[in-house]
């Protein structure tokens, strides 16, 4: 697979144009592991525990360069987020990764043909994480 | 006591809770991504975790406690009570999370109960022992710190 940044180049990035990162997770033990996963990949990072929140953060500030999101979640599921930020004109760029402790393939098709980036499996490793470096926007 | 003796003993105390099935890889994992820029973050997810936990067994008694058992909501706590305890390799807490789903799926009441006090055992075990963990730790940090000063 060729691409501008090879696994080494793969990071946040300077302060200035630091890859920005809104995790989405109703747990607060996977919000503070997310979070310390991709910040140790030099990602800023932002954690919101509903997709409620998430698109209020989205609202004022849209330009971030991906959304990572559980997919269980009360009230508003990740594939359900990812519906509302595909359907947007403002979000709809931004790539979307669904996080789920349960391997279930229609699951992981549906979120897919959705639009999804990426389906992983909890719990996220340090593999993973790095995967996502070239697909940020 | 030294630094090294605290060490060996936070060593030997997390090398135990390994052999006893309590930790898992995960937990590894997770020691892996503290390093000096987050010197709390082990600390940080096994207080979230006890906090969680403790929230949710506490929910859990009174859900099984009613006459009529809504089943539903036994699954949504138990679910996230194995998602937690799956990411922070509290692996025997993880099992019987397992068990108790099962009970739930097949809306077994006794079954749920003796699942759920599965679980608090192995969840009050563990914690006794991250406890310790942690304060160990704190000593730790506290020897650092005063040898930078």
């Amino acid at each position: 697979m060729s691409s501008p940044r090879g696994p080494k180049a793969c990071g946040g990035g300077a302060a200035d144009r630091q890859i920005h990162v809104l995790a989405v997770d109703d747990s607060s033990v996977d919000r503070a592991v997310i979070a310390r996963l991709l910040r140790s990949s030099k990602y800023r990072v932002t954690t919101v525990d509903s997709g409620k929140k998430a698109l209020e953060l989205l609202g004022l500030e849209p330009n971030v360069n991906m959304i990572i999101t559980d997919y269980w979640m009360p009230e508003m599921t990740g594939y359900e987020l990812l519906k509302i930020v595909k359907e947007s004109s403002a979000l709809r760029e931004i790539p979307v990764v669904i996080m789920s402790s349960e391997n279930v393939p229609n699951r992981i098709n549906r979120c897919l043909e959705e639009g999804a980036e990426d389906f992983l499996l909890k719990p996220v490793r340090p593999s993973d994480v790095a995967r996502l470096c070239n697909r940020m926007r | 006591m030294s630094l090294m003796a605290l060490r060996e003993r936070l060593n030997v105390l997390v090398n135990s809770m390994f052999l006893e099935g309590l930790l898992d890889q995960q937990f590894r994992q997770l020691q892996m991504l503290q390093d000096a820029s987050s010197p709390g973050f082990v600390a940080e997810v096994i207080t979230l975790f006890c906090e969680d936990s403790e929230r949710m067994l506490t929910e859990l008694t009174k859900l099984l406690d009613q006459a009529v058992v809504d089943y539903q909501k036994v699954d949504a706590y138990v679910h996230q009570l194995k998602g937690s305890s799956s990411s922070v390799g509290a692996q025997n807490v993880k099992l019987a999370c397992i068990q108790f789903k099962q009970f739930c799926e097949e809306n077994n009441k006794e079954g749920c109960l003796s699942a759920l006090n599965m679980v608090k055992h192995q969840y009050y075990s563990l914690r006794s022992k991250f406890d310790t963990m942690l304060q160990l730790e704190q000593r730790i940090q506290a020897y650092d710190s005063e040898q930078q000063n």
